[in-house]
């Protein structure tokens, strides 16, 4: 498979990989694929009390487009809001790493893999005031 | 390919170190020195009876011929040349069953054959012949009582791939003759990736068709064979009409140069195989060791000792195949995971073993060859190596095993 630089260089050197403590309030984790499918990508977030994700992790199973996806996905979502970050599109992902159409249902887990950890992190933190709650 | 550079670094080779010799060889240099002289200087149309020029031609193919019958014990007069086993096994399929179908509309292959044959059987079925689809062992060989149940009075044929392109495992093709002749029905086998690896001999194993595929055994690529045997006579329809060549079974001029070429690669092929033999099943035993010493949770997809020995084919749990193959990009291999197939499907070589998904999505297929190097075999058990650590670093299914947890408990949200 032909991959863009970008792909190549996220595969190479991914950002962010390891992991987070999962049973720390402030921490939500995504789980997200199926080893039967050959994808699966544990992301995590870190956040602050003011909502913004200090941190992210992400460890994946799965071809190079899986892990550039992952890999840029943690990259995006630091310093961004919980609300901020919910907006991240497959397609965003797909286009910064010019993915090949057969492989773009990667950068759809990945999405999901930000939507999954976010909505961990919510349901802990259920009690939280205002703004996670909807 | 110099074998005395140390490949580190930046003195890593420009070209990957091939290691995919079932997808295909190179051409044997002494093969493409043989071959020339049939391009400019004896250029002729073996057909032409009338001049030197034909005769030449033909001359050079006939001793071609020759040499290919003897490297699988048959006579020349069994030996039609085609473009490919591709080729070979359309016709011997479809020909076979085209001629038998107003007495005998059944043939019996199994899962785990080339796609050639699996796609002219599904091919015969729109047509209306009956097809049984046999499943395999764990290890990739075929249960012969299940085989000897599944013929009818109404089996025309019978193929069964002697060397499986995927796992290398090689199939009982003696005791599959003798099951065969004893029930009266044709032995064909798809032998691309056997012929001039294992011994063969279509007498001692009552075989009756035979593809063979030039590009698989050093030899150029868009030339192959399909054994016919005369006694007793195997009926077929040809799929290629046109001026009767080979005896009628197909048309067309024959490439002078290629079947030299497929005739030289046999010769070579039948001289040293026992050496290559010996050669390669080190080189094969030092590459799986390397690997297993260093890496837990590494598992042969098919049997060990039923096996070419220039086949590895190794699932290296919780690392996917192509994210691996990319790590090893100084090396060309090949995978049977579902990423690396325009499909998305996992190799359905590997599923019909019994190969759990998650498992056929972590496979590498490495061959080796007559041009492999001990250095290249060093070489790649330190780049797979390091590889697979660094992505099991990476894998969240390595980390829950670690940990103790059980993958298979656990409810995956499939999307």
């Amino acid at each position: 498979m032909a991959y863009s630089t970008k792909l190549i260089d996220h595969y190479e050197n991914p950002r962010n990989v390891g992991a987070l403590d999962k049973g720390d309030p402030t921490v939500g984790t995504g789980l997200v694929g199926a080893p039967a499918c050959g994808d699966v990508m544990k992301l995590q977030i870190k956040v602050g009390r003011d909502g913004v994700i200090q941190d992210a992790k992400f460890k994946t199973f799965g071809c190079g487009s899986a892990i550039a996806s992952s890999s840029l996905a943690t990259e995006w979502i630091k310093g961004k809001t919980l609300d901020q970050a919910e907006t991240i599109k497959n397609t965003d992902i797909a286009q910064q790493l010019s993915l090949p159409p057969v492989k773009i249902h990667c950068s759809v887990l990945a999405e999901d893999a930000i939507k999954a950890a976010i909505r961990d992190y919510r349901a802990k933190n259920a009690q939280a005031p205002a703004k996670a709650a909807s | 390919m110099n074998s005395t550079t140390e490949f580190r670094g930046n003195n890593a080779p420009a070209q990957p170190i091939y290691l995919d010799y079932q997808a295909t060889t190179p051409t044997d240099p002494r093969v493409v020195d043989a071959m020339l002289p049939y391009f400019t200087l004896k250029f002729g149309n073996p057909h032409s009876r009338n001049h030197q020029h034909g005769w030449d031609a033909e001359a050079a193919v006939e001793h071609a011929r020759r040499q290919v019958a003897s490297i699988i014990g048959a006579d020349e007069r069994e030996i039609v040349f085609t473009s490919g086993a591709t080729e070979s096994n359309n016709l011997a399929l479809k020909g076979v069953m085209r001629f038998h179908k107003d007495r005998r509309n059944h043939m019996i292959t199994l899962v785990t054959e080339h796609k050639c044959v699996l796609d002219s059987a599904r091919h015969l079925e729109m047509d209306g012949v009956d097809v049984t689809y046999l499943p395999v062992k764990q290890n990739g060989l075929v249960d012969l009582d299940a085989l000897k149940a599944a013929i009818t009075d109404k089996t025309a044929l019978v193929s069964i791939m002697a060397v499986n392109n995927e796992i290398g495992v090689i199939q009982p093709l003696a005791e599959i003759g003798k099951i065969c002749r004893e029930r009266g029905v044709y032995f064909h086998t798809d032998a691309a990736q056997a012929v001039g690896k294992i011994p063969l001999d279509v007498n001692a194993m009552s075989i009756d068709l035979m593809s063979i595929s030039g590009h698989k055994l050093y030899g150029p690529k868009g030339i192959g064979a399909l054994y016919v045997r005369r006694k007793p006579r195997v009926r077929l329809e040809a799929l290629i009409h046109g001026g009767g060549q080979e005896r009628g079974l197909r048309s067309g001029t024959l490439p002078t140069p290629l079947c030299v070429g497929l005739g030289e690669a046999c010769a070579i092929a039948e001289r040293e195989m026992p050496a290559e033999t010996e050669r390669l099943t080190y080189l094969r035993d030092r590459l799986l060791k390397g690997i297993k010493d260093a890496l837990p949770e590494v598992y042969l997809n098919g049997d060990l000792e039923q096996r070419i020995p220039g086949n590895l084919n190794l699932s290296f749990a919780y690392v996917e195949g192509e994210g691996l193959m990319m790590g090893i990009k100084n090396l060309a291999v090949s995978s049977g995971s579902a990423c690396t197939s325009a499909s998305l499907e996992p190799s359905y070589v590997l599923r019909a073993l019994g190969v759990e998904e998650e498992l056929a999505h972590t496979s590498l297929r490495f061959g080796i060859g007559r041009f492999t190097t001990e250095q290249e075999i060093d070489y790649a058990v330190e780049q797979v190596v390091a590889a697979v650590r660094r992505l099991r670093e990476m894998s969240p299914l390595w980390e829950m095993a670690q940990d103790g947890v059980d993958i298979k408990s656990i409810k995956w949200a499939e999307h």
